[in-house]
C-alpha cells in the first residue's frame, strides 16, 4: 500500500450524520468485480434522484470534486454493514482520509487496511472544518506526522490509533506482518487444541436436525 | 487469589497468540463463516497465491444472495446474482472448505445457521465479513463482524489482529412483561445511547431479564449489539446454553461434551470484575419499540409520538430529526399508532428463527394482512419445523408469501425489495436510507409487532391489539 504522511489536496464537505455503508455503496453493485471501479457507486442514491440522473448540487458534482481527495462528514460515519466495499467505493473514487467525529468500528479498521485514513475530529472541529470548506471542494492539509488538519485558517488536532498511524505512514500490509509470526501461531495452535481439545469441529454423524 | 476477571478477558486471554509493542493483540480464530459477498477476500488469496490455511474451521454458506421464491439456481434471472452463488461454491470447493449451499437442507443465514448446527459454542473466537456476527456472542463466545482485507487475512493465517476494546456491561434488571421481546430491550438500549453509544467497546448483557432470555432471543439481543456501536456482544453462558447444544449437530460429543461443560461453567464475569462502562436499565420500563427514523437509534416506544425538532435544544439531533422524517414521510408530533403500512417482512438474521415464527404466527391466526407481505425463515431447517407445525398455513391463510431462507427483503441483494416510497413493517436489523430499495421506507419491530401492523394495516401496540382481540373475539 502507498504510504500516507501528508495530503494536500482537495477537500469536500459532506454534513451529514449517520452516512452509513448501505448509503456509501448500495447493496445492489456490490455483485460487480472490483475492476469495474467502484468510485462510481459511491453514495450513489445520495447523490442521483431515482431516475439516475445526477443532483448537480451534490458536493460530489462540484466542479474539482473528481480530483478531492478528503471527505469531512458528521458523527457515526460508515455504521452498520461490514461491507468493506464502502471503503473501495471512497478510495477508487480517489479519496485518502475521511474525517468526523466518529467512525462505524468495522468501516474504520477497513479503511485502514485500503490506505484510507479515518481521522477522528472533536464535533466542534468539525463543524468548523465544514463551515470552512463550504459547498464547493476547497484546498484541505491534512498532516498525519502531526496529527493536524488544516482549511485556510482553520487549523485543528486529530486522533487516530497509533497503531493504524504506524500503518498508514508505512504502508504496511498485516498478512505480511503475521507472517512474521508463523512458527508462534503454529506452536499457539497445537498448545490450544490440546487444552480445548473440544473446539475442533466434530463432524457430525448425520446432518440433519429438527430440534424446535 | 487472580484478579477478578470479564467474562470477554477471558475468552479474549486464551486466544490471545501475540501481543505487538504497540499493543495490539494475535488473536486466533476458531471458527470464520465466509458468504457469497466474501468473493473479495478468495481474490486477493488468489492474487498472493496463498491457500486456506485452516479448511477445517471455515465453513461456506450461501445466504446473502440466495433466491427465496425457489432453490433453483437456474432460476435467478440476475447473472450476476447467479454467479455470487456460483463463486462461494467454486471457491470453498477449491479450498476444501465446507458449504451449506443452496440445495442443502441445512442452508440458511450464516447467523441462524451457525447456532443451530452447534458450530456456535461458548469460548470460542468467531469471524465472519458480516456485521452481525455479534449474534453468536448469545452463547458467550467473542464474535465479530470483519471487512474483506481480514476476511482474506483470517483465511491465510487464521488469525486477526486486534486491538482489544473496553468492556461494557448492560445489565436489565427485574422481568420483562408479557409480549416484550428481546429486539424490545435492544432499541430501548439503543435509543437511549445512541447508534454509536457502544462504539469501541464490547457488550455484556447481564442480569435477571436476561438469565431469563432463551437462546433465540439471546441470539436477537446480541445481533443488535452493532446497532448501536458495538463491535461484538456476549452472554455467560448458562443452563439454558448448554440445553440448546446437547445434541447439535457439531456440538462435542459424549465425554467431550461433559469436560466442554465443565470449561464453559468458568465463563462468566467474576462478581468484582471491572467494566469500562456500565448501564442499567430496568425491564418494567421496556415497552413494545418500533423505530420511526432511518437510524436504529431514533426508536420510540408504540404508544408515543414522533418528537418535533422545534422543541430539540441540541441543532445537530434537530436537524437530524427533520432529515429523518422527511426521507420517512412523516411529520413531527405524529402518533406511531397512526402511521399506515404498505408491506411487512418478517425474517433475517435478527429474528426469523423458530421463536420468532410461533411468536408472530400466534398473533396472526385467524386473521388476514391488510398488506401484503413475505415470510423468510431464518434457515432451511426452520422452515421444516414451521412446515410441521403448520406455521406455514398461518401465513398464507392470512395472505403473506411463505418463502425459502435467505437474507432476501432485510438487505435486497437477492432482488427482494420494498418499492420506493413504500413503508414496510420489518423484523430486520437496520432501518437505514434504502436499505430495503432504493427509497424504501423501513420501521423495525419485533415479529409479533409486524404481525399486529400487518393484521390492522397500521403501526399497532400489541397490548391493545390483544386486548381488543379479547373482548372482540377477532378482527
Amino acid at each position: 500500500m502507498q504510504p500516507l504522511t501528508v495530503l494536500e489536496a482537495l477537500g469536500c464537505a459532506l454534513p451529514a450524520a449517520n452516512v452509513d455503508t448501505d448509503q456509501l455503496i448500495p447493496a445492489r453493485f456490490m455483485k460487480e468485480p472490483r475492476s469495474v471501479g467502484y468510485g462510481q457507486f459511491l453514495l450513489y442514491d445520495v447523490r442521483h434522484n431515482e431516475q439516475g440522473t445526477p443532483d448537480p448540487e451534490f458536493i460530489l458534482h462540484r466542479p474539482g470534486a473528481s480530483e478531492a481527495e478528503v471527505l469531512v462528514s458528521r458523527r457515526n460515519f460508515g455504521a452498520g454493514s461490514s461491507r468493506e466495499a464502502a471503503v473501495y467505493a471512497l478510495v477508487d473514487y480517489g479519496f485518502r482520509c475521511v474525517i468526523a467525529p466518529s467512525f462505524g468500528d468495522i468501516f474504520a479498521s477497513n479503511a485502514v487496511n485500503n490506505g484510507l485514513l479515518p481521522a477522528v475530529v472533536e464535533d466542534d472541529d468539525a463543524e468548523r472544518l465544514l463551515a470552512a470548506l463550504g459547498d464547493h471542494p476547497a484546498e484541505i492539509q491534512v498532516d498525519l506526522v502531526e496529527q493536524r488538519i488544516r482549511v485556510a485558517e482553520v487549523d485543528v488536532q486529530f486522533t487516530v490509533s497509533p497503531v493504524w498511524r504506524t500503518k498508514l505512514l508505512n504502508g504496511w500490509d498485516d498478512i505480511d506482518m503475521t507472517r512474521q509470526h508463523a512458527e508462534t501461531i503454529t506452536r499457539f495452535a497445537k498448545d490450544y487444541i490440546q487444552k480445548f481439545s473440544w473446539a475442533a469441529p466434530q463432524l457430525p454423524e448425520t446432518n440433519i436436525i429438527s430440534k424446535g | 487469589m487472580s484478579t477478578p476477571t470479564t467474562l470477554f478477558d477471558k475468552v479474549w486471554r486464551a486466544h490471545e497468540i501475540h501481543r505487538s509493542e504497540s499493543g495490539q493483540s494475535l488473536l486466533w480464530i476458531d471458527r470464520h463463516f465466509v458468504h457469497e459477498g466474501s468473493f473479495h477476500a478468495f481474490n486477493k488469496l488468489g492474487e498472493r497465491q496463498l491457500s486456506v490455511a485452516r479448511p477445517d474451521l471455515t465453513f461456506g454458506i450461501a445466504d446473502h444472495y440466495v433466491p427465496t421464491l425457489a432453490r433453483d439456481l437456474e432460476g435467478v434471472a440476475d447473472p450476476k446474482v447467479r454467479s455470487m452463488i456460483e463463486q462461494l461454491s467454486d471457491n470453498t470447493q477449491r479450498h476444501g472448505v465446507t458449504l451449506f449451499g443452496l440445495n442443502d437442507p441445512r442452508q440458511g443465514i450464516v447467523h441462524v445457521l451457525g447456532p443451530e448446527q452447534g458450530l456456535t459454542q461458548p469460548g470460542l473466537v468467531m469471524v465472519c465479513g458480516d456485521s452481525h456476527t455479534a449474534t453468536h456472542g448469545a452463547f458467550g463466545s467473542i464474535a465479530f463482524g470483519i471487512g474483506a482485507s481480514e476476511v482474506a487475512h483470517v483465511l491465510a493465517t487464521q488469525t486477526l489482529w486486534q486491538t482489544k476494546p473496553k468492556v461494557m456491561r448492560i445489565t436489565i434488571d427485574g422481568q420483562l412483561a408479557s409480549g416484550i421481546t428481546a429486539k424490545d430491550i435492544a432499541l430501548t438500549w439503543i435509543a437511549r445511547l445512541g447508534a454509536d453509544g457502544a462504539r469501541g467497546y464490547a457488550i455484556e448483557y447481564a442480569g435477571e431479564a436476561i438469565r431469563a432470555l432463551s437462546m433465540e432471543a439471546r441470539l436477537t439481543l446480541c445481533n443488535l449489539s452493532i446497532e448501536g456501536g458495538g463491535r461484538c456482544g456476549m452472554i455467560a453462558p448458562d443452563q439454558t446454553t448448554f440445553d440448546y447444544l446437547r445434541d447439535r449437530p457439531w456440538s462435542p460429543k459424549g465425554e467431550a461434551f461433559g469436560q466442554a461443560c465443565t470449561y464453559w461453567e468458568t465463563l462468566y464475569s467474576d462478581p468484582d470484575a471491572s467494566f469500562d462502562l456500565e448501564v442499567t436499565l430496568h425491564a418494567d420500563g421496556i415497552a413494545p419499540t418500533v423505530t420511526w427514523g432511518v437510524s436504529p437509534e431514533e426508536a420510540l416506544p408504540i404508544d408515543q409520538a414522533l418528537p418535533d425538532p422545534e422543541h430539540i435544544s441540541d441543532p445537530a439531533k434537530a436537524r437530524q430529526a427533520r432529515d429523518s422524517m422527511e426521507y420517512m414521510g412523516l411529520s413531527a408530533g405524529q402518533k406511531l399508532t397512526d402511521i399506515k403500512i404498505d408491506r411487512v417482512f418478517i425474517g433475517s438474521c435478527t429474528n426469523a428463527r423458530i421463536e420468532d415464527l410461533r411468536a408472530a404466527a400466534s398473533i396472526l391466526a385467524g386473521h388476514k394482512s391488510r398488506v401484503p407481505g413475505m415470510v423468510s425463515p431464518g434457515s432451511t431447517l426452520v422452515k421444516t419445523q414451521a412446515e410441521a407445525e403448520g406455521l406455514d398455513r398461518i401465513f398464507i391463510d392470512a395472505g403473506l408469501e411463505w418463502r425459502h431462507s435467505g437474507c432476501s427483503m432485510c438487505v435486497g441483494m437477492n432482488g427482494d425489495m420494498v418499492a420506493s416510497g413504500e413503508r414496510c413493517a420489518s423484523t430486520t436489523n437496520r432501518n437505514f436510507k434504502g436499505r430495503q430499495g432504493p427509497g424504501a421506507r423501513t420501521h423495525l419491530m419485533s415479529p409479533a409487532m409486524v404481525a399486529a401492523a400487518a393484521i390492522r394495516g397500521q403501526l399497532t401496540d400489541i397490548r391493545t391489539l390483544s386486548s381488543q382481540a379479547n373482548t372482540t373475539g377477532a378482527n
